[in-house]
């Protein structure tokens, strides 16, 4: 009934988590930074496994919100201060929220091979429009020259200038989203989302006004995506209309394959295993002239990846959750963990 | 007798040049069966397909309890109390059967845009979901997955899934195909029960069980309704008999 | 406005439009006989506008490129098909999208190593080197005229292919009913091969075509490809006529509506925002206008 990871899982991801928290002990400047991109990472692809594993929704245009989240925060923060956390986090999620609302309620009447080139082409729009206007600096792109800080009062309690705060917090970000979308999935919209998933057409006869139940968990996956961005804008305080890219939404799609579609705990897997190849391929003292070419390696993992990796990861370590048979069965205390 | 629950007034519907349906005009009654039988290509599927909204019909109205259905999406027209099974089996296959059952009971809550107290704590939808699935029959499966149980057995959930949205109205498309003597005299046994406080409108080719649960019979032919009567009006009819029960029926 | 620029744009839109319905037609076959969702479909453009420039280069002469650079590309096609995605058949549209979206980041990192990132220009031919004057101070390119006359040549070759010809039989019958196929005992392993072949040869042949005029640099297949999904998600997804109005709505938008908002350069929206930004936006908008109204698309089967 419900989605409950099996322990492998959560150990598992509670060595990557601690793995990534010891980062900031033991790495240099750039080493945080690829793992704070793992977990950005790894926030969007779960993002995205919302709609492709649960919701049956295969978007490809999913960096829209992401880039638009980066480009909310930037536009919103002042020149010469620090933005408020307290404040930027909520107007970054509203913004993405709405903006995913207006776009999902378009795309999510079709369906299929449509909702691909739908999607695609509603984040390219939103490319070209931060690409050709002067806007947060055009296709140049722009900076946030200070980076946030979550203060009260005076008292400043975390700043994203330091890199590890912004890993840790990062972290904590990713390890809620984790929580509060097992949280939705075992809920009852958690429950019509999959149903819509495996036969849209039977949910709408049994009573179910599905278009409301996508266009739902669209935003929603907007919203977390969103999420993403915002972090991403702090690594480097450097955005650009790439962002927002076609390519951009295509590697999350590759993430959530690789890690393992429909396993929420997958695409973390999925993202850090993904970061870590395109570290590897930039190495030129492992792939020669090619690390110039570095997409050339990896357009042949993503390939490999989809003849090869059926599953995903996730499948194959056996951290898959499992559809627990019967809600009665699972009323049996203490039967389940989130 | 009593204002008719669902009624249909010259409801046709036509693909392209095809009519698969042609001024069909029919009352269904609360405490009654009706069965619509008819060779193969006759339009009853079409029939219920309009009724249940999954089709608009080309020309005609549709009302249910004197308000007008006839262009409502099929989702609306199962909230109102018209629910229908599937003549070919149109389930949740990667599910188990309990799970399936309880997709269908929790459509019965007011909203299940809830987002935060897991599913299996409504105590309501589990009940409902476990008094469908034991009416049909299909306890003893609730947890194997619904792809991987016997044809007959998907066919009863079929039923249990049209239970659990407790409707007033059900739409039964041909629910003993493929089930094997003992469920279909339990199907049956069902319907007759049901019957009382609800209206049944059943598509069914067997013979025995039709005249079992039969209170009126009406007989499509080529997308028309040739006659309507009760079943011995219907043995009885020179028409039938000769447009299609022919000899081998009666 | 003037009525000669607006006669130039609307000779603009027309072309344009035309070359895409040539892109655009390859992807929609592609899709609709085969049910394969093919990103890559820009990255034979872009290998025919570079084959344009380097072959041009090396025999002096846009024909010669082209009557060596189609037979190049139907083999890489072919190759690609018998490589890649001959494994996609029956498989879901992400793995599709996945696959494909791979095979893009090679080709680009493929044309970065070969060819380099420069962009460059490819000469037309001598005796299309002139333009037609329209006024005395306006005037339009010959090339452009040519161009568009052989797309619509090929427009008509496809027509005539897919309405006369027992390939088109089959690619009718397969787009309207892919069961169909199999059904009619057709050879599909080389049907598609075929298929995919000819479809993603269009698209380089359209490469080979507009590089004396849109000039060759890296990046142009993708975004040949995402406006060829515009065009095809507008007139409905394996339908070629669908296919030709969208192209053609498309191609006049563009040039018509780009224009128009230019006009209004001087109006800001907001700050750092004026109208002729929007000249982009414009395309997508009419795409989300007409799935509002139809979400199949123009000619698109509903599902």
């Amino acid at each position: 009934m419900t989605v409950v990871p099996r322990w492998p899982a959560l150990l598992l991801l509670a060595a990557v988590a601690i793995g990534l928290a010891l980062v900031p002990v033991f790495g240099e400047t750039y080493a945080i930074k690829v793992a704070t991109r793992m977990i950005v990472f790894a926030i969007f692809a779960m993002s995205l496994d919302l709609l492709l594993g649960y919701t049956g929704l295969v978007s490809f245009g999913h960096a829209a919100f992401f880039g638009l989240a980066a480009y909310t925060l930037q536009i919103y923060s002042p020149e010469y201060e620090a933005v408020n956390i307290a404040l930027a986090l909520p107007v970054v999620i509203g913004v993405t929220a709405f903006v995913g609302a207006l776009i999902g309620a378009l795309v999510v009447r079709t369906s299929g091979i449509y909702f691909i080139m739908v999607t695609l082409a509603f984040a390219q729009m939103m490319f070209y429009f931060f690409h050709d206007s002067q806007i947060a600096g055009g296709s140049d792109g722009a900076y946030i020259w200070v980076k946030p800080v979550l203060a009260v009062g005076e008292t400043i309690l975390i700043d994203f200038e330091d890199r590890a705060t912004l890993l840790w917090f990062a972290l904590g970000l990713m390890l809620a989203v984790y929580g509060l979308l097992i949280m939705l999935l075992r809920s009852p919209f958690g429950q019509v989302i999959q149903g819509i998933k495996v036969n849209e057409h039977r949910m709408r006869a049994l009573g179910y006004d599905t278009y409301r139940y996508k266009l739902v968990s669209y935003v929603i996956s907007a919203a977390v995506a969103s999420l993403a961005g915002f972090v991403y804008a702090c690594i480097d305080g450097y955005i650009s209309p790439e962002l927002l890219g076609w390519k951009e939404s295509g590697i999350g799609l590759a993430m959530v394959i690789l890690g393992g579609m429909g396993t929420l705990f997958g695409p973390i897997v999925g993202a850090v295993a993904f970061i870590g190849v395109e570290e590897l391929a930039r190495e030129r003292e492992l792939v020669g002239f090619l690390a110039d070419h570095f997409q050339i390696i990896m357009g042949c993992f993503v390939i490999a990846v989809v003849l090869m990796l059926r599953n995903g990861l996730a499948g194959s370590l056996g951290g898959a959750p499992r559809a627990k048979p019967d809600p009665v069965e699972t009323e049996v205390p203490g039967g389940e963990k989130p | 007798m009593s204002d008719p629950v669902l009624a249909t007034r010259g409801v046709s519907k036509s693909f392209g040049g095809l009519h698969a349906v042609r001024d069909v005009t029919l009352d269904f009654h609360t405490g009654q069966v009706d069965v619509v039988i008819g060779p193969n290509g006759a339009g009853k599927t079409t029939l219920i397909n309009l009724l249940s909204g999954d089709l608009p019909p080309s020309a005609g109205r549709i009302a249910f309890r004197g308000r007008d259905i006839t262009t409502m999406p099929p989702h609306r027209i199962s909230q109102l109390g018209i629910g229908r099974s599937y003549q070919r089996t149109n389930i949740f296959p990667e599910f188990t059967c309990m799970r399936n059952v309880w997709l269908a009971a929790q459509s019965r809550m007011r909203s299940s845009m809830r987002f935060i107290r897991p599913a299996h704590h409504r105590k309501d939808v589990a009940a409902r979901a476990e008094r469908a699935i034991d009416l049909a029959g299909l306890s003893h499966r609730a947890d194997t997955v619904a792809a991987t149980v016997s044809h007959g057995e998907q066919r009863q959930l079929e039923v249990a899934m049209l239970l659990a949205t407790e409707p007033e109205v059900l739409l039964l498309d041909e629910p003993l195909a493929g089930m094997g003597p003992e469920e279909t005299a339990n199907i049956v046994a069902l319907i007759n029960r049901l019957k009382a406080t609800h209206c049944v409108v059943l598509i069914e080719h067997d013979m025995d069980a039709v005249f079992a649960v039969a209170d009126r019979l009406t007989v499509m032919v080529n997308g028309t309704v040739l006659e309507t009567g009760t079943p011995d009006q219907i043995r009885e009819s020179q028409t039938v008999r000769e447009a299609y029960l022919g000899d081998e029926m009666i | 406005m003037d009525l000669t620029l607006l006669l130039i744009q609307l000779l603009n839109g027309v072309q344009y439009g035309l070359l895409l319905f040539l892109i655009a037609s390859g992807l929609t076959i592609v899709f609709g006989i085969m049910g394969v969702i093919n990103l890559a479909h820009g990255s034979f453009y872009m290998v025919g506008a570079y084959l344009a420039w380097s072959l041009t280069a090396w025999t002096g002469s846009i024909f010669w490129a082209l009557l060596l650079g189609v037979p190049l590309a139907a083999m890489l096609g072919l190759l690609v098909e018998r490589l890649f995605i001959v494994h996609l058949y029956n498989r879901d549209h992400l793995q599709q999208v996945l696959l494909t979206f791979g095979l893009i980041l090679i080709f680009n990192e493929m044309q970065s190593i070969i060819w380099g990132d420069d962009p460059h220009s490819v000469p037309k031919p001598d005796f299309l080197q002139f333009s037609i004057p329209l006024t005395e101070v306006q005037s339009y390119p010959a090339y452009n005229l040519f161009l568009a006359a052989v797309c619509l040549v090929l427009a008509g070759v496809m027509y005539w292919v897919v309405q006369k010809t027992r390939l088109g039989m089959r690619i009718r019958a397969g787009s309207s009913n892919p069961e169909m196929i199999q059904a009619l005992g057709i050879n599909t392993k080389v049907l598609f091969a075929t298929v995919f072949s000819i479809g993603t040869t269009m698209a380089a042949l359209a490469g080979l075509l507009a590089a004396p005029e849109r000039s060759v640099y890296p990046g142009i297949g993708e975004q040949v490809l995402i406006i060829s999904f515009v065009v095809v998600v507008i007139g409905g997804i394996g339908s070629i006529k669908g296919a030709f109005v969208g192209a053609m709505m498309i191609g006049l938008m563009d040039s018509l509506g780009a224009t128009i908002l230019r006009a209004f350069d001087d109006v800001e929206l907001m700050s750092g925002l004026s109208v002729d930004n929007l000249t982009s936006v414009t395309v997508y908008a009419l795409m989300a206008a007409i799935l509002l109204w139809r979400p199949a698309g123009l000619y698109g089967r509903a599902h």
